[in-house]
């Protein structure tokens, strides 16, 4: 694969998919497993010394990204290629056992919550040279001489107060500022941080983020930085891949991501944030509804459900229609909503993704009545665009929507969007 | 007690003063080591229809004010100093009077809807007990009619009505929860960082939802959280909260707009937000509250700390605007004070190394 001679990571068409189990019922009969993909034809290169941002809801498949590129959850395709200046290219991807475990010494992670990734029987001796106990790197004196360095660039300082203490002894982010420690001993090129400020007090979180600032500028590191949220993000990344449903959706320069969000769960992200601002209030056109199941992704673009800018081109089926259908009846009064839905019948025939959609017993006539009347109530939404034609059906009518592939990643300005309204 | 009727309108009380008012009020736990000032000589008042957002760091005694207010604290804790409900003493209710008046006049909004929802309970069965909890003889349709209709008001659609917890998502199972607690109607609701578990989008919805209660509930509100951005824009005023005092107190714009305490400003610049060019912080953490420091609890963290800040406690005053602001230095930039050159010296800083660190 032709690579650009600065980056470090390359990730092409990675896919990470976990098989559901189901319960005993379904083994007993053989319903088939379901299958989450929770990273899905992600395509990113990581460059050296760059802080690249990996942020979406929870969901959004960006942990498991970043711990496919330590290996620590294996690929189901594609591959990530690891560019070690001195032993040369490595498949991440490929790599087992011995092999894998090698690579931590290049690769590490910072882990969310500081209070379970440190061993509480361990003192902070122990835990922080554990790595370099474990790859046989060093020990005694050396090992010694190595912690108390790693503690100091963490700034765990005086460091006779923190050997021989116990992570029960430690505040939030005396914690993450060990477990920091601890990534960086073993002289790491990439460090994947996944929301390592979010379980730290507000008072804390920027100086544990000037602190990681700091150590990429010495130790001359590069960061994966995994969040949910913006606005740290803006502040710390050069770059930001915006993740929905194992996808990414946009990514680009951070600058160019926030003057100019182009994706409308971008845009969205970006209205939601409450921002400590007395002028800004509530914000009203929030998108609906919440991340769906990644086993069972919406037809067309994933965020389209959702989308507050969405066409006919975006991929609507009968699930929509479900939806539609009961946002309606909370609006209704309890009589009208029992007449309607007698005519309109049972609604989990429309729980089987299809770009055709059955509804009715009460009589083909009055059920296109009611669709008529929902259109005519709400005639922006974008779900009427997507709709082909109606047909009566028996007692019901049949829906036809207007099928759509979900959109690739393009090339949009100085960045890449995966949206029908930039092809 | 008869529950109040949905659809008829609330009656407007005789008394037309706060819903809640505490005047002084203390939640200390007893342990090994001497009491816990978890709340310290707190005073506030909320009216009808009121948000009331509580922020300050972990520690700084913000749940245990809001289950203090509910009468909800553990064994060995205990309250005193004054807190009226609609006009009520509630500290002089004997357990069962107080215990009466959780749900229907007081409701609470906790942080993890999962874990407080029944898994083997349907929706439906959530709502009629919770109603049946209250008035013994309402009928099933009653209690359909009052469910749906609040359900409705949280976006939820009727056909959910017989559902199981699992099957809503995270966002829906805390506007059930907050459905539950509104069914009854209470006057006053404390809501203990009810978006915290939640992704940013389904916050806004919440907060959104939240933010609407005066509307079709009435409900005077405190909302407890770390995040000011939620203040910001879902509360009227704001409370900020410091080793178990509330250190400043008022109109959430002015406050966020013109801080007066130094910890509510600073607490305003270690925020991270959209705005965000250079990366502040506080040192130090919170203090031990068995041994909070003499003075002004806020001393030793202080940028602006005097030397009179070390040994006299600020009192809360009255900085215009509505802000009430418990600062020697406030006191002294708004004229309300006068020092001497000794007391207005500026304090020498010890050194606070991350050994103290949050």
């Amino acid at each position: 694969m032709q690579t650009k001679p600065d980056s470090i990571l390359d990730i092409s068409d990675l896919s990470v998919h976990f098989q559901l189990q189901g319960g005993a019922f379904s083994r007993v009969f053989g319903v088939r497993a379901r299958t989450v993909k929770a990273v899905d034809g992600v395509n990113l290169t990581l460059g050296r010394g760059e802080v690249l941002g990996l942020v979406g809801e929870s969901g959004s498949g960006k942990t498991t990204l970043g711990r496919a590129l330590l290996g620590l959850v294996p690929s189901t395709e594609g591959q990530i290629t690891y560019h070690d200046r001195e032993r040369g290219d490595r498949i991440v991807s490929a790599l087992r056992g011995q092999k894998l475990r090698e690579l931590r010494t290049d690769l590490q992670m910072v882990f969310q919550d500081p209070h379970a990734a440190l061993n509480p029987g361990m003192t902070l001796e122990e835990a922080i040279g554990h790595p370099l106990v474990i790859h046989k790197i060093a020990k005694g004196e050396e090992l010694h001489r190595r912690v108390v360095e790693a503690l100091e660039k963490v700034g765990l300082s005086p460091v006779e107060r923190f050997l021989s203490k116990f992570p029960s002894d430690l505040s939030g982010g005396q914690k993450q500022r060990a477990v920091i420690a601890r990534a960086i001993i073993l002289g790491p090129e990439v460090l994947v941080a996944d929301e390592p400020v979010s379980m730290l007090d507000m008072s804390v979180r920027a100086k544990i983020l000037q602190l990681m600032l700091d150590l990429k500028q010495d130790l001359g590191l590069t960061y994966v930085y995994i969040t949910h949220d913006l606005a740290s993000a803006k502040y710390f990344c050069d770059r930001i891949a915006i993740m929905y449903l194992g996808r990414v959706v946009e990514v680009g320069p951070t600058e160019e991501i926030f003057a100019n969000p182009r994706h409308p769960y971008t845009k969205a992200l970006l209205a939601a944030i409450p921002e400590p601002d007395p002028e800004r209030m509530v914000p009203r056109d929030l998108p609906r509804g919440e991340i769906p199941d990644a086993a069972n992704p919406p037809l067309g673009c994933s965020f389209h459900p959702r989308c507050p800018e969405a066409t006919r081109e975006c991929g609507w089926e009968s699930r929509d229609l479900r939806a539609l259908i009961e946002e309606h009846w909370t609006r209704r009064d309890p009589e009208t909503y029992q007449r309607e839905k007698d005519l309109v019948g049972d609604l989990e025939v429309l729980d089987e993704p299809s770009v055709t959609a059955r509804i009715g017993k009460g009589g083909s006539h009055d059920v296109r009545a009611l669709l008529d009347r929902m259109r005519a109530e709400d005639e922006a939404e974008p779900l009427w665009s997507g709709v082909d034609e109606i047909q009566d059906d028996g007692d019901g009518v049949r829906v036809e929507f207007h099928p759509a592939d979900g959109p690739p990643l393009r090339r949009a300005g100085d960045v890449d969007v995966a949206c029908v309204l930039y092809p | 007690m008869t529950p109040v009727e949905l659809h008829e309108p609330v009656s407007e009380p005789v008394d037309q003063g706060p819903v809640l008012e505490a005047v002084d009020l203390r939640v200390w736990y007893g342990t090994e080591r001497g009491p816990v000032k978890a709340v310290d000589g707190v005073s506030f008042a909320l009216q009808r229809g009121e948000i009331l957002g509580l922020v300050g760091e972990s520690g700084c005694g913000k749940s245990t004010l809001g289950r203090g207010l509910l009468g909800l604290l553990p064994d060995g804790a205990d309250r005193d100093g004054q807190l009226r409900f609609q006009g009520r003493d509630m500290l002089s209710l004997k357990a069962k009077e107080r215990d009466a008046m959780r749900g229907i006049d007081l409701g609470m909004i906790f942080q993890e809807p999962l874990t407080r929802l029944n898994p083997l309970m349907r929706i439906s069965e959530h709502f009629e007990e919770t109603l049946r909890v209250h008035d013994k003889s309402i009928s099933k349709e009653e209690i359909e009619r009052r469910s749906l209709e609040v359900l409705r008001l949280m976006g939820i659609p009727p056909t959910r009505y017989n559902a199981y917890p699992h099957e809503f998502s995270g966002g829906m199972r805390q506007r059930l929860m907050i459905a539950l607690t509104l069914v009854l109607r209470p006057a006053f609701v404390v809501a203990d960082e009810p978006t915290t578990a939640l992704d940013v989008l389904v916050e806004a919805q919440i907060i959104r939802i939240l933010h609407d209660l005066r509307r079709d509930f009435d409900t005077a509100l405190l909302l407890i959280t770390h995040n000011l951005g939620i203040v910001a824009e879902a509360c009227d005023r704001v409370a900020v909260m410091y080793a178990g005092e509330i250190v400043e107190i008022g109109d959430a714009r002015e406050v966020f707009t013109r801080p007066r305490h130094p910890y509510t400003r600073e607490l305003l610049r270690s925020t991270i937000s959209l705005r965000t060019t250079g990366l502040n912080y506080i040192d130090g953490a919170p203090p031990d509250l068995v041994e909070p420091p003499a003075g002004c609890r806020f001393h030793p963290r202080c940028p602006d700390a005097m030397s009179v800040c070390a040994t006299r406690e600020p009192v809360s005053r009255d900085h215009g605007g509505g802000t009430r602001a418990a600062c020697w230095a406030a006191d002294l930039a708004d004229g309300l004070v006068t020092l001497d050159e000794h007391e207005k010296a500026a304090l020498p800083r010890e050194e606070i190394s991350v050994a103290d660190e949050a």
